[in-house]
């Protein structure tokens, strides 16, 4: 029998692959996944483009790419951790639950195995940057992977939390859809940060997905060299809390911070099922 | 070492009393079975020795090992095969077998010899890169069986193993479990409902509303029932209960809708009650006279059959008119 820290690494491992093949072998889900930030991103973004005029070659589909990505990776990341209430309903979960191995490394593989499967989504989303007016530059393109990776671990270890609670898939999707929906639209994805009543813009700062996207968007923008300083700093203000600028790195560790969090609860309410 | 042994194991569901104090032990190699209805505590009793469920008094080991204290220890030792299905379906049998393989930590050299020997054992061999999704029932049962068997555990539970399917593949599941046995020598803990699946264990604990009310190997058991079953049908069946008791002192009463009652040297019995029957006007339609089975030893154990049990309240109706027969 393998030793304590290769056996937990394997059970990360085959519980990671699981969901690797379970994505693969269904594509259509993949397509829908896409499906409906693209809807976003073509559909209103071309159509409201008309209200918005930016001038100096701004598209308002450039605006709302990292929105668009991240709401790919949101749905993706969800499904994935809700199939753990899919497992419940049709029995596979006891498999889990029943063998020798921590619950912690079933949560742990997982998180990484949506956060890989939504990061598929994400390169998608990325190779058809181009449509929106984002530049194929690979640097840009790393950086954005990563962040959307950061998202989809988050986003997969909430889903779990969620998903550790409830007994059926529907009731899953139902709560999700509630949380979803005023998360994407307190983010900024669809506006920029700057320039909004007192409310909104607290209940911005509170909203988790704010971090995720604001550093999508301003990688995308930092290279988009036509675009002048002013309107860079109305459309892309950043977050500031008090006053204070909070930078990228901050950013990005709060999403981390959140994503080790659900981590942990997730793995300490699994601990107690069954 | 006892591959099972329980002391005074009890469960509750907040009110409820599910398991109230069971106590036995299993050897190795034995095949041991829970005999009794559905609700009777069989499946609670498995889930406290498998570590899924928190019993709530009493102790238990499993392989040597403590089901509380010792937790991983006992999952590493024990094989599960559930009445509910617990396979990927959208996995192909391989996949489901590999996947189990890691979370159990088998030596990677190991893994593909066992797998397919374990594929082999169950017939399935053929069938390893299928995905579990066009697989009959028996087919997934067999799979389950020979995923439990994949880690070579000392104790493989068993809990219905034969629910819901047809009459071959239940002889056949049956063929490969003697056969396991045979070559493993592993340990079977089976709970079952069936008459005829508890015939093969090597002993049985016949359990009934949370306790164990009698142990022993199947022979044991029946000879601890020395009298043959009789039942009549008749259509006044309350009658018939009172007549049987106030002209034989016979206790009587319906199963399964036929009069029911148990008396020795069954055979020579009834050519009497026919005679005193015929001389009351008692219709009867017709006798059966059977030697006793496992359900008779259930029956003079508990008090009902076991369909009966599951049947619950229909009877109860019968029951009370003929005990309030008895009463006069």
């Amino acid at each position: 029998m393998a030793s304590g820290a290769v056996h937990e690494a394997r059970a990360v491992w085959v519980v990671l692959k699981r969901e690797g093949i379970r994505f693969a072998s269904d594509p259509l889900r993949a397509v829908v996944s896409v499906l409906q930030p693209l809807l976003f991103l073509f559909v209103l973004g071309s159509g409201l483009g008309s209200l918005v005029d930016f001038g100096h070659h701004l598209n308002l589909r450039t605006f709302l790419y990292p929105g668009a990505a991240a709401m790919s990776v949101l749905f993706t990341a969800l499904f994935s951790a809700g199939s753990i209430v899919w497992d419940r309903e049709f029995g596979f979960l006891r498999e889990m639950l029943v063998a020798p191995v921590s619950r912690t490394s079933i949560v742990v593989g997982k998180c990484l195995g949506g956060a890989l499967v939504a990061s598929v989504q994400g390169v998608l989303m990325i190779c058809i940057s181009g449509l929106a007016g984002v530049p194929y530059d690979p640097a840009l393109m790393f950086t954005v992977l990563g962040e959307l990776l950061l998202l989809a671990l988050t986003v997969t270890a909430f889903g779990m939390l969620v998903a550790a609670k409830i007994q059926q898939f529907q009731s899953f999707m139902a709560v999700t859809q509630m949380l979803v929906m005023p998360l994407f639209f307190l983010s900024g994805a669809m506006y920029p940060l700057s320039g909004l009543p007192a409310w909104l813009r607290a209940l911005t700062r509170v909203d988790p997905l704010t971090y995720a996207v604001d550093p999508v968007r301003k990688a995308v923008f930092a290279r988009l060299s036509a675009v002048p300083p002013a309107l860079r700093a109305r459309l892309v203000p950043g977050v500031t809390w008090d006053g204070w600028h909070v930078p990228v790195g901050v950013e990005l560790g709060v999403v981390a911070a959140m994503a080790a969090a659900f981590v942990v609860v997730a793995a300490l309410e699994f601990r107690r099922t069954g | 070492m006892l591959a099972v042994d329980v002391h005074g194991l009890r469960k509750d569901y907040g009110e409820v009393k599910a398991v109230k104090g069971v106590e036995f032990s299993v050897e190795g190699g034995e095949t041991f079975g829970f005999l009794g209805p559905n609700g009777a505590g069989k499946t609670t009793t498995i889930g406290m020795l498998c570590t899924l469920v928190r019993p709530t008094a009493g102790r238990a080991s499993v392989a040597g090992y403590d089901v509380v204290r010792e937790r991983e220890h006992v999952r590493r030792s024990i094989g599960l095969v559930f009445q509910d299905p617990t396979l990927d379906n959208y996995l192909t049998a391989e996949q489901n077998l590999r996947f189990h393989a890691e979370l159990y930590g088998v030596p990677r050299q190991v893994v593909k010899r066992r797998l397919r020997s374990v594929l082999e054992l169950v017939g399935l061999a053929d069938k390893a890169k299928a995905q579990v999704r066009s697989f009959s029932g028996g087919m997934k049962r067999r799979l389950e069986i020979a995923r439990g068997l994949l880690h070579a555990p000392v104790v493989l539970f068993l809990d219905e193993p034969t629910i819901g399917l047809d009459p071959q593949t239940r002889r056949s599941i049956w063929e490969y479990i003697k056969s396991l046995k045979a070559s493993e020598g592993t340990t079977i803990f089976m709970t079952t409902h069936y008459m005829d699946e508890a015939e093969y264990c090597d002993r049985i604990a016949i359990i009934d509303k949370g306790q164990v009310v009698a142990m022993g190997s199947p022979d044991e058991l029946k000879a601890s029932v020395a009298m043959d079953r009789v039942q009549i049908q008749t259509d006044s069946p309350a009658q018939a209960i009172e007549a049987l008791r106030e002209h034989f002192g016979l206790v009587a009463a319906v199963h399964e809708g036929n009069v029911t009652f148990s008396v020795a040297e069954g055979g020579e019995f009834v050519p009497k009650l026919f005679a005193r029957f015929g001389e009351l006007g008692i219709p009867v339609r017709s006798v059966g006279v059977s030697r006793p089975s496992l359900d008779d030893v259930f029956l003079s154990y508990t008090g009902t059959t076991i369909r009966d049990a599951e049947a619950g309240a229909s009877n109860e109706w019968m029951r009370r008119v003929a005990a309030r027969g008895m009463r006069r």
